[in-house]
């Protein structure tokens, strides 16, 4: 693979953006997740009164601390990643980005960092319930920072709810309620948080493990691990439940990333859903080389996860490029033609306005909006173009579901063993449950591989492939922030273990 | 109020411990992203080269209706 990269600037943005959000991605989920555990834990202290719970709390909140210190403003980079690499479309989608963030910022940041002093501040100083209260606001500020989020990014897996500007270059919002309820971005949001809670239930198993395997603070790992395991063990059900609504919807507005997921080249009905195999990774489309060297398939599951009917048709990447007249598939061929003329249109309409020729204009303007649905499309050079990388999609989505589905049984045998007070017995499985965590953060970023590699080539799906959307740059400019942040997020990352690791062996007591 | 709220802020930093440290990096962190960063690497492409709405919005669309190969 590595003699295939080409190496130009949009590649370099699409590494420095890859880089930066998997990284500011090791921190976020366990704020989102572990924020909620630590209230969970203070109800518990509240409602019984025992200072043990306190002092549990106070634990793991010093560790919800070191993360969310650590990861602090990692987000921001990415944001200046769109002003300087991404111009063309941070000018596009500012009047829909924009809103979401700056909602963002007024609301869920504010909520957060008022409750935040409070929660650590505020222990001796208001009441137990008061304290409660302002631990909960964090807990819901900090995911209400993840909506919002979610909404905006949903909104380029699924652009709706707005009307393209050709006077300014700009995408209007018409419909608030469009973005905000669309239900790519509701079933991107539930999925995604739900995943965080279950990897910072695997936080708590991880460091409550080592604990277990130390003998030392039992009571207190117990504890911990019982409260963190029923969290986990919901969290992990509810992330395979909104991932199959995920599923669903990605099949219906992005078949490409499906078929892609899918490693499908040609359509079928029913269609088989690929529980595991090993791609050929020289077949291309429109070829006649075997998709897979072997494979396990389920007979009419992706029909059932695509569309919801067992025997339905699911489209290939073939049928989706060529298109597919006896399913009334149109190809990227067919829409690149379409897409030209919307680019022809706009173009045409430019000339016309600046020529003061209002007539031509107005045919200009009839021509691009009749084809503005494949505006994206007039970009490319080859239909081939819009197919994202198979193998690294394909290969993602089965490490992501195959550790999901551990991570139900793991949490279920803790569960179990719990009950049976037979857990430190297990030094095998508390060891396993340890190095859980790690696998954890390694089916979290393959999600995020699935839903940004598959939406590829698009910044916005079917709208703004990524060679439009960024900035005329230099790539050598790119090519050294992408090795600067490379350098300063493993700093910040290699701190917080430090942190975090003396903190975890100092334990409870030394709070 | 703004008493009490100014002695939670005022003793609470006072008496943080793992928190100094943290306080430190954060410190560190915003520095060099706003300060070295945002300042050298990262300019606003768009509100440095124009001065105007007009001719960013004039830019996008010529890259919109005459783009250039995805590769240099």
């Amino acid at each position: 693979m590595i003699e295939q990269i080409d190496l130009t600037m949009v590649n370099w943005a699409r590494a420095t953006f890859a880089l930066t959000a998997m990284y500011h991605w090791i921190f976020v989920p366990l704020t989102l997740g572990l924020s909620f555990i630590c209230a969970f834990f203070e109800s518990i202290y509240v409602k019984t009164g025992d200072e043990q719970w306190k002092k549990l709390t106070r634990f793991w909140m010093t560790l919800f601390g070191i993360n969310f210190a650590i990861g602090v403003a990692t987000g921001i980079i990415l944001e200046f990643e769109f002003g300087t690499n991404w111009s063309n479309y941070s000018w596009m989608v500012g009047d829909i980005f924009g809103a979401p963030l700056a909602i963002e910022g007024l609301a869920a940041f504010f909520l957060e960092a008022t409750f935040f002093a409070v929660m650590f501040f505020g222990w001796n100083r208001v009441s137990k319930k008061a304290h409660l209260f302002a631990t909960w606001m964090v807990a819901v500020g900090s995911n209400l920072s993840a909506v919002w989020i979610l909404i905006a990014n949903g909104w380029m897996q699924n652009p709706v709810g707005m009307k393209f500007n050709p006077d300014l270059a700009r995408f209007e919002m018409t419909d608030f309620g469009a973005l905000v309820f669309s239900p790519v971005a509701i079933s991107h949001f539930v999925h995604v948080t739900s995943s965080a809670f279950l990897y910072a239930s695997l936080f708590v198993v991880a460091v409550s493990s080592w604990y277990l395997l130390k003998k030392r603070h039992i009571q207190f790992a117990k504890r911990s691990l019982t409260v963190a395991c029923t969290f986990g063990l919901l969290a992990s059900l509810f992330v395979a439940y909104t991932g199959d609504e995920h599923a669903y919807h990605a099949a219906n507005v992005q078949p490409m990333k499906l078929a892609a997921m899918e490693g499908l080249y040609d359509g079928e009905a029913p269609a088989g859903l690929v529980a595991a195999g090993l791609l050929n990774f020289s077949k291309k489309p429109g070829d006649d080389e075997d998709s897979f060297i072997f494979k396990v398939k389920i007979p009419m599951v992706l029909s059932l996860l695509a569309n919801r009917d067992i025997n339905s048709f699911v489209p290939g990447i073939n049928d989706l490029v060529y298109g597919n007249t006896a399913e009334n598939i149109m190809g990227v061929e067919e829409k690149m033609v379409r897409g030209k003329l919307a680019v022809a249109g706009l173009g045409d309409y430019k000339a016309a306005q600046n020529v003061g020729d209002q007539l031509a204009a107005s045919k200009a303007l009839t021509l691009f909006e009749k084809n503005s649905d494949y505006l994206g499309y007039g970009y490319l050079d080859s239909a081939e173009q819009a197919v994202p990388y198979v193998p690294l999609i394909f290969y993602s989505f089965r490490v992501m579901v195959g550790l999901g589905t551990f991570f139900i049984f793991l949490f279920a045998a803790y569960l179990y063993l719990l009950y049976k007070d037979q857990l430190e017995k297990q030094p095998l499985l508390l060891k396993l449950g340890a190095f859980s965590f790690f696998l954890g953060l390694v089916a979290h970023e393959a999600g995020w591989i699935v839903t940004e590699v598959g939406r590829q080539p698009w910044a916005i799906q079917d709208l703004l492939p990524v060679t439009i959307a960024r900035s005329n740059l230099d790539a050598g400019t790119v090519e050294v922030t992408f090795f600067m942040f490379l350098i300063l997020f493993t700093a910040l990352l290699i701190a917080e273990l430090k942190i975090m690791t003396k903190q975890i062996s100092i334990g409870p007591e030394g709070d | 109020m703004f008493k009490n709220a100014f002695y939670l802020y005022y003793d609470g930093f006072r008496s943080m411990v793992v928190g100094r440290t943290l306080w430190k990096i954060i410190f560190i962190k915003l520095f060099i992203m706003f300060a070295i960063l945002k300042l050298f690497f990262f300019p606003d492409f768009l509100a440095t080269n124009f001065a105007t709405d007009a001719e960013r919005a004039d830019h996008v669309l010529n890259n919109l209706t005459r783009p250039s190969s995805g590769n240099h």
